[in-house]
């Protein structure tokens, strides 16, 4: 554990000074559950809508702590074998296959059927060792000298049994192997797992977890953000995009456009030399910000109003 | 420390949080590291160890608010200090009237305090119980010996201070009333899991709208939890064994040595439902809840074709795909809804349009009275799903011993349901569908 800091107030403004150096804008609360992961040695689960930048913070925490990002992505079917480690079976057959003539000469030495035993039992021995494992993001994650941030991303994909496996990670940063014995953490990794709640995650899962909920950014961050990401955007029409998409977010839209999608269409924005927004560039660019058919056609009626709302707002804004 | 924060824990609780004894210890453990001067920080941390939710972060919002800014009878020092000395022994030297007369905000704070804890005023669940605690309190307080202090100084002619003692004691019971309404408004969120358990078993038409909301919120979370569950047991069903015919087949070429491995896999059934749900006048207090019941179904599950019918029957698995759940149901009221029920014309609408939709594989549901106003009831096409389908259900919202009276044609078609349920609240609902779920796809 790292020493105890003597102004945990002051921390928490350094680790989000360093997310920022890494290009993620964090409100307090993130920076207080990075910073609280990081001395309770206790995993992050963050969850929000998609696209608020989950899976950023996680690759921005590596940056800033300087330790190597490892990253699962989780589905459905995922197992021990994909997420944990796996034989690497090819190669010992193949080795087996190679070594048929020595392994008989050898056994044709040996004088007696228990001798020949003790001897494929030391084979054994040999084809299960760390030289045929191949791990697996799980148990790279643990054996990383210097520890490393694993992001677990999208939890809510895999199945409950993998929920269940991931339990002995998640609170003793070790894993069993039948063959090999516990491994455990030399240095616990921070670890950060994603979720865009498709279904409920177990309440032991949620019980060994920091519960962070990151919602969409209110207008200030959000072109904080913007700011950060798309550097070349001028300050008005970043005030006036913001202010757009904001209003977008209060309307029942199937899909709402998150902070991923205000960059996206800041870089449009951005690549078309547009300077001001005007409901005609609004209409021919909002494939950007909306997934959906329907949607699309709800905002174009309004786009014209939405934008001189969103110019009003920049301006007192 | 551990004080208030032990309170805070155990408030939380009450409210609705679910919070463990290993998640106590952590929060114990973050507010050490955070330390408790920064109460913008304190907040954000609690929020993190306790709250696991987006409802727990709300529902943890307001109870923290409550909680740490609990408006005191004196200014905040002296309450704090009246705090601190509560929780060692509550020194009750000065009597009530004498702390009323002084104006001796702290000890009355502190009295106060003590009173309530004593009588476990926390325990409050309920609006209608906020009185009793009032006055439990008040007692406790010392109301008797203030009351006889009042009635001495009345007769003792001194009516000025009589009056002002009064005064003063009507102050503190606004105070006290006060006190008791914080602990009441940090119950409430329990009192709405209690409601929901109770609506669960409520008869869909006696609803009354404030309810409506809920029992929405209840039926898609119910729908959700029921896609999970379904989706578990499909997932269980993939794990195969070694095919080893596959095996040796694809290892020809190495000799028969088995560098690769193929794997059995079982087929996948997917279940399909086809729904058809009664919208006529005599179910309509009922048809809403169907109908979003059948639109949260379709959302949960992938293959379902939903059918709305009273005097004839229409396709609407493209409405509920295509609407919100409010306009959804509003569009199919509004095409077919409220019309007197033809039980017999609507089968015979869904055999010539739709028979195709169903075979060995799918589940029919039918939802609704079987009161067909005298008409044919065309039993026989019923006769004909029973036949085809893998299952027919039939779920009714009267009480079985009223089916087969008046019009209600129930007894007819019961020969050729394999599953025939009363389903008069979300209760009954919810366990035939798990029951579908499960066994029946």
């Amino acid at each position: 554990m790292q020493p105890m800091n003597p102004d945990p107030a002051r921390a928490i403004e350094a680790v989000a000074a360093g997310l920022a150096d890494a290009g993620y804008i964090a409100t307090r609360q993130i920076a207080t559950a990075v910073y609280l992961g990081r001395q309770l040695q206790k995993p992050i689960l963050v969850e929000g809508p998609a696209g608020v930048g989950k899976t950023e913070l996680a690759k921005a925490a590596a940056q800033f702590l300087a330790l190597p990002l490892i990253r699962m992505q989780c589905y459905e079917g995922l197992d021990e074998s994909k997420a944990l480690y796996e034989w690497k079976y090819g190669k010992q057959l193949l080795y087996t296959q190679i070594l048929k003539d020595t392994l008989r000469a050898s056994f044709d030495e040996s004088a007696g059927l228990d001798a020949a035993m003790a001897k494929l039992r030391s084979f054994d021995e040999l084809f299960f060792s760390e030289q045929f494992l191949e791990p697996r993001p799980l148990l790279r994650a643990l054996q990383a000298p210097d520890g490393a941030v694993l992001l677990i991303d999208e939890v809510d994909k895999s199945d409950e049994e993998f929920e269940a496996f991931l339990l002995e990670l998640l609170s003793d940063f070790a894993v069993t192997i039948p063959e090999l014995g516990t491994i455990a953490a030399a240095v616990p990794p921070l670890v950060i797992l994603t979720s865009n709640n498709t279904r409920d995650l177990g309440d032991a899962l949620k019980r060994r977890c920091l519960h962070l909920y990151i919602g969409f950014p209110d207008p200030r961050l959000e072109q904080r953000i913007v700011d950060v990401r798309v550097p070349g955007v001028g300050g008005r029409l970043r005030a006036q995009l913001v202010a757009f998409v904001q209003q977008l977010r209060k309307l029942e839209l199937k899909k709402l456009p998150s902070v991923s999608e205000t960059i996206d269409w800041a870089r449009v924005l951005l690549l078309l030399n547009v300077e001001e927004l005007d409901p005609d560039v609004v209409r021919e660019t909002l494939g950007v910000l909306l997934k959906f058919e329907d949607d699309m056609t709800a905002v174009t009626n309004q786009a014209a109003s939405f934008v001189i709302k969103a110019r009003d707002a920049s301006v007192s804004g | 420390m551990e004080l208030p924060l032990l309170g805070f824990l155990q408030t939380a609780r009450r409210a609705g949080i679910r919070i463990s004894a290993a998640e106590s210890l952590d929060a114990f453990r973050a507010v050490e590291t955070i330390g408790l001067t920064d109460r913008a920080a304190l907040k954000d941390v609690l929020g993190l160890v306790v709250a696991k939710s987006r409802e727990e972060k709300a529902l943890f919002e307001e109870c923290f608010e409550l909680y740490f800014t609990r408006a005191q009878l004196g200014d905040a020092d002296a309450a704090a200090a009246a705090r601190a000395d509560a929780d060692g022994s509550p020194a009750r030297n000065a009597s009530l009237a004498d702390m009323l007369r002084e104006n001796d905000r702290a000890g009355l704070t502190l009295a106060l305090e003590g009173a309530g804890r004593r009588i476990g005023a926390a325990g409050i669940r309920f609006r209608v119980q906020a009185n009793m605690y009032v006055q439990q309190i008040m007692q406790e307080m010392g109301l008797a010996e203030l009351t006889r202090e009042i009635e001495r100084l009345r007769a003792a002619g001194d009516d000025a201070a009589a009056d002002e003692l009064e005064h003063a004691r009507d102050r503190l019971r606004a105070g006290v009333r006060d006190y008791v309404e914080r602990y009441l408004a940090l119950a409430a969120p329990a009192e709405n899991v209690w409601r929901d358990e109770n609506l669960k078993t409520v008869p869909l038409w006696r609803l009354d709208r404030n309810d409506v909301e809920r029992m929405r919120a209840i039926v898609r979370a119910l729908a959700k939890k029921l896609a999970t569950r379904y989706g578990r047991d499909r997932r269980h069903r993939r794990h195969g064994h070694l095919d080893v015919r596959r095996t040796l087949r694809r290892n020809t070429a190495y000799d028969g040595v088995p560098f690769s491995t193929a794997w059995k896999k079982r087929k996948l059934e997917k279940p399909r439902v086809v729904a058809l749900c009664d919208v006529s006048g005599s179910v309509a207090p009922v048809a809403q809840f169907l109908l979003l019941f059948l639109h949260s179904l379709a959302d949960a599950l992938s293959d379902v074709r939903s059918f709305a019918f009273s005097s004839h029957l229409i396709d609407v698995s493209d409405v509920l795909a295509r609407e919100t759940v409010e306009s959804a149901i509003a569009e199919i009221v509004k095409q077919i809804g409220f019309r007197s029920s033809d039980y017999g014309r609507s089968l015979a609408d869904f055999k010539d349009g739709f028979m195709d939709e169903v075979d060995r594989r799918t589940s029919v549901i039918v939802m609704g009275d079987a009161r067909s106003n005298y008409s044919n009831p065309r039993a026989e096409i019923v006769k004909a799903l029973y036949a085809r389908a893998k299952l027919v259900i039939w779920l009714n919202p009267e009480s079985r011993p009223s089916w087969g009276t008046g019009d209600s044609e129930m007894l007819r078609y019961l020969p050729y349901c394999h599953i025939a349920r009363e389903c008069a609240n979300v209760r009954d609902l919810e366990r035939t569908m798990a029951e579908l779920l499960t066994r029946g796809t």
